[in-house]
């Protein structure tokens, strides 16, 4: 029998230093096993049907999962976007339709797929047509829920088929608990199609409309964009006047500020300055994650 | 009106791979317990006593043959009520105490609370575990279960009681309060059946003994008739001889021994009535002619020859 | 209080007192707060979580405890011969079925509602005070205890006769077949050969149909359980798990005690 004072000292040395040869060899093995990991993870996703098959019932709990697993997918791939890569987001409409199947009662997984998947590239696959694909599974599994048809409409919409937006707007209209406006929105998208002001409503919308955060962040950052775009123009308008009044191509804001055109700075949504870039085009801050169609971050 | 009888008693088992092959470990028994009767049930290993005492107490079923227990058949659970069993090493709820089994047994008679709680004090003290009585059985020795055993087989104060080895596990003081307990059990006009290989038991305790051996039986009866129709010679007991005298019966009897002033010899029944007449003769003092009993490890020695014999407990 | 009473409290202390239990409970109850920790990925679906993983960790647990207790209900007073001072007493052995079945479902009783109590102190936590969308789990986990039971009678019965080992592997195979059931009725439908799907449609009626009491994901969900459905599952677990037992009755009353 080792009397405690000799083996307790012991013990504990060897497992703590066992213990971090252990983590270190283990982060080894992740850096190693990397690569192949992913592979695996885009090779092999079994069909939707199998998948509730093998389920045994216990669908809910498997939903949650692939749930998870497809906010991860998105959630890696839109931060290699940011770190300047090109992701794919390939495995974003297999999962969804998966956790769908799955249980055909989760709303979110329909509403996230409406918007990521119609995002463009860099922040998201840019495939409207899965989205819709999505959606009408939606609607089919709860024809009740109003907001899919929304959701319909604004898949649509971003695409730049108006007519079918507004059909989509107009039906989600007779919904019961749909929103009033959502009439109103129909008829004028269908006249005028799309601009900022409609694109604002419409992105306010999905702002309220959830509680979950990916999507909210996205509206904001597409708000933002909005607000980009109207700046821009107003800037570029600013330039030109310059351009005219001095014969040269403003190359920085000071100019413009000593012109007496700028009072300081201009500075975007999330208060960072605009980058005047010299050939004449205006960019956001490098990694900014505002959505904007006129002026880029990178 | 016997309190056990057994009447062909037959067990066959089916053995080998496709368990076709009978294998009879119990052969027609017959026999017949009185009430009030010790009786003992002896053999070597696999003689068919164990298996005896599971059919009886419907723990396997017979292939033919039927047996009474007070006067019941076989398949009256009910008469259950007044009778008691010691399993052979017997092994219990090792989660209970001592006192939280016999309380369980208790129950499944049926008693009330109050009952319970003082039948199981008394059997406590008599088996002598009041001391670990609120101990986990999983902590006994074996003599300490034997002992509960006992106390759980005579919880309902049984009129019929089997005992399957109840020396087993018990020291020398123990065996003897087994053996008090028996014969107490016996003037309070209970029957007791039991097995046992301690055969100085057998001799000291038994009315009448069945000697079982492969299923079958081989000898039922009280024990020194029994070892009587085999008593194969007498003790002559002849006081100070002359040495004529002790010459002359040394040449009749096959074995002479001299112990002081007394000489002993050994003769056979034949060879009986011609010593005692050299003794007259040569005018000895005979003091007694005893028939020597065989010892019943002799009397299975003989009996089953070469075939293994129960092992002696050391005698005490 | 009858002698299956006896027996039944008998095998209710015996499992109280077997550690193990204690393991399982506090893993459960880990299993069910972390699921309010993983619903912080996903916020929008914490409570979607937490009721499916919830339910199907109490089903789980309750499964281990009921096979792993119920296969050695008999076989362990079999083996160990516990049997042999038992049934010398006035005890019938259809009593001593009964009374084990009834133990170990007491034992189950005890512990799906320690595991209910640590279930709606996280579903409270993260829902806030009760209302009435918080009754349909009851019901939900009122069906995992009928499935439990149901496990219980089949690790009974294979404990009559069968190995410890070999128990747990029939009974947990069994509760997967079972689990499988709904898909099996509809496989046949897509087979070709019509004697095919006889035989699978025999099958669907004979296999322990655990799936009916599987509404965990509608429950999660908020759905209302039909007043109907509650009593056709009882009818249901009732009449299988009766008659299993029956089997087991009669199973043990034949047998030769070793």
């Amino acid at each position: 029998m080792i009397p405690a004072r000799r083996w307790v000292p012991i013990a504990l040395l060897v497992g703590l230093v066992g213990g971090a040869a252990v983590v270190r060899v283990q982060q080894q093995v992740d850096a190693s096993l990397g690569p192949l990991q992913q592979e695996v993870d885009e090779l092999y996703l079994p069909s939707p049907e199998w998948v509730k098959r093998l389920s045994l019932g216990y669908d809910g709990l498997l939903a949650c999962v692939y749930w998870t697993r497809a906010v991860q997918h998105y959630g890696r791939h839109r931060l290699e976007a940011w770190e300047g890569g090109r992701p794919s987001y390939a495995l974003l409409y297999s999962l969804l339709d998966i956790t769908t199947t799955l249980d055909p009662e989760l709303l979110l997984a329909y509403r996230f797929g409406a918007i990521f998947l119609t995002e463009p590239p860099p922040g998201g696959p840019g495939r409207p047509d899965l989205a819709v694909k999505l959606l009408e599974k939606g609607i089919a599994a709860n024809p009740d829920y109003w907001r899919f048809w929304y959701d319909l409409g604004f898949v649509y919409y971003r695409a730049g088929d108006y007519q079918k937006s507004s059909e989509a707007f107009h039906t989600g209209a007779e919904r019961p608990g749909a929103l009033p406006w959502m009439r109103v929105m129909a008829a004028k998208v269908l006249a005028e199609g799309g601009d900022r002001e409609k694109s604002r409503a419409l992105w306010w919308e999905v702002y309220h409309s959830t509680d979950d955060k990916a999507i909210q962040t996205s509206a904001l950052n597409h708000l933002a964009g909005l607000k980009v775009d109207e700046d821009v123009e107003q800037l570029q308008k600013l330039l030109k006047r310059y351009e005219e009044q001095t014969g040269q191509p403003a190359r920085t804001w000071q100019e413009l500020i000593q012109a007496g055109l700028l009072r300081g700075v201009p500075l975007d949504p999330e208060g960072y300055p605009y980058r005047l870039m010299p050939d004449g085009s205006i960019r956001l801050r490098p990694k900014s994650r505002i959505v904007s169609t006129l002026a880029r971050s990178d | 009106m016997p309190a056990l009888e057994l009447t062909e008693l037959t067990k066959d088992y089916l053995v080998g791979f496709w368990r076709k092959r009978p294998k009879r470990a119990l052969d027609h028994l017959s026999l017949a317990v009185e009430e009030g009767e010790i009786f003992g049930l002896l053999g070597p290993n696999g003689a068919g006593k164990t298996t005896t005492l599971k059919l009886l107490m419907r723990l396997i079923y017979p292939t033919s043959g039927t047996a009474k227990l007070l006067g019941r058949p076989l398949d009256d659970v009910d008469v259950h009520r007044r009778i008691g069993f010691l399993p052979e090493a017997p092994y219990f709820y090792d989660y209970l105490t001592a006192r939280e089994f016999l309380d369980y047994c208790a129950q499944l008679f049926g008693l009330t609370r109050d009952e319970r709680r003082r039948r199981v004090s008394e059997l406590l003290e008599r088996v002598g575990l009041k001391e670990a009585a609120d101990a986990a059985l999983r902590h006994y020795s074996r003599g300490m279960l034997q002992r509960v055993g006992i106390a759980q087989a005579l919880i309902n104060d049984p009129a019929l009681i089997f005992l399957d080895d109840p020396m087993l596990g018990l020291d020398p003081v123990g065996r003897r309060e087994v053996r008090d307990l028996i014969l107490e059990l016996r003037r309070q006009g209970k029957t007791i059946v039991f097995s046992t290989h301690i055969l100085p038991d057998v001799e000291t305790l038994c009315d009448r003994v069945a000697i079982l051996n492969r299923g079958r039986l081989h000898g039922l009866g009280h024990l020194d008739t029994l070892l009587k129709m085999r008593a194969k010679s007498h003790e002559v007991l002849v006081s100070e001889p002359s040495d004529a005298l002790a010459a002359a019966l040394a040449r009749i009897a096959h074995g002479v021994h001299r112990a002081g002033d007394k000489l002993n010899a050994t003769v056979t029944p034949e060879q009986l009535f011609a010593a005692v007449e050299c003794v007259r003769q040569h005018g000895g003092r005979l003091l007694a002619v005893t028939p020597v009993h065989t010892s019943l490890e002799d009397y299975f020695f003989e009996t089953f020859g070469t075939e293994k014999v129960p092992e002696l407990a050391e005698k005490s | 209080m009858g002698r299956i009473g006896a027996i039944a409290l008998n095998t209710f202390r015996e499992t109280v007192r077997e550690r193990v239990l204690y393991n399982l409970i506090v893993f459960a109850l880990l299993l069910i707060g972390t699921a309010i920790l993983f619903g912080q990925i996903s916020i929008g679906v914490q409570t979607l979580i937490l009721i499916n993983l919830g339910l199907t960790a109490i089903t789980f647990f309750g499964l281990a405890i009921a096979i792993f207790i119920g296969i050695g209900l008999v076989y362990k007073e079999m083996d160990k011969r516990t049997l042999y001072a038992l049934l010398s007493k006035p005890v019938r052995r259809y009593e001593f079925i009964l009374g084990k079945f009834a133990g170990l479902g007491l034992t189950l009783l005890v512990n799906v509602a320690l595991m209910t109590v640590g279930f709606y102190a996280a579903l409270f936590y993260i829902r806030g005070a009760s209302g009435p969308e918080n009754f349909p789990s009851l019901v939900a986990i009122y069906f995992i205890f009928l499935q439990l039971l149901l496990a219980t009678a089949l690790a009974l019965l294979f404990s009559c006769f069968s190995s410890p080992v070999l128990s747990a592997a029939f009974t947990f195979g069994l509760f997967i077949a079972g689990s499988f059931s709904t898909d099996l009725l509809a496989l046949s439908k897509a087979v070709q050969a019509p004697w095919l799907e006889g035989v699978m449609r025999a099958l669907y009626y004979a296999l322990p149909n655990f799936r009916n009491f599987n509404i965990s994901t509608g429950v999660a969900h908020g759905h209302g359980v039909p007043g109907v459905l509650v009593l056709h599952n009882t009818l249901y677990a009732l009449l299988y798990t009766g008659l299993v037992v029956a089997a087991a009755v009669l199973i043990f009353q034949n047998r030769n005690l070793k």
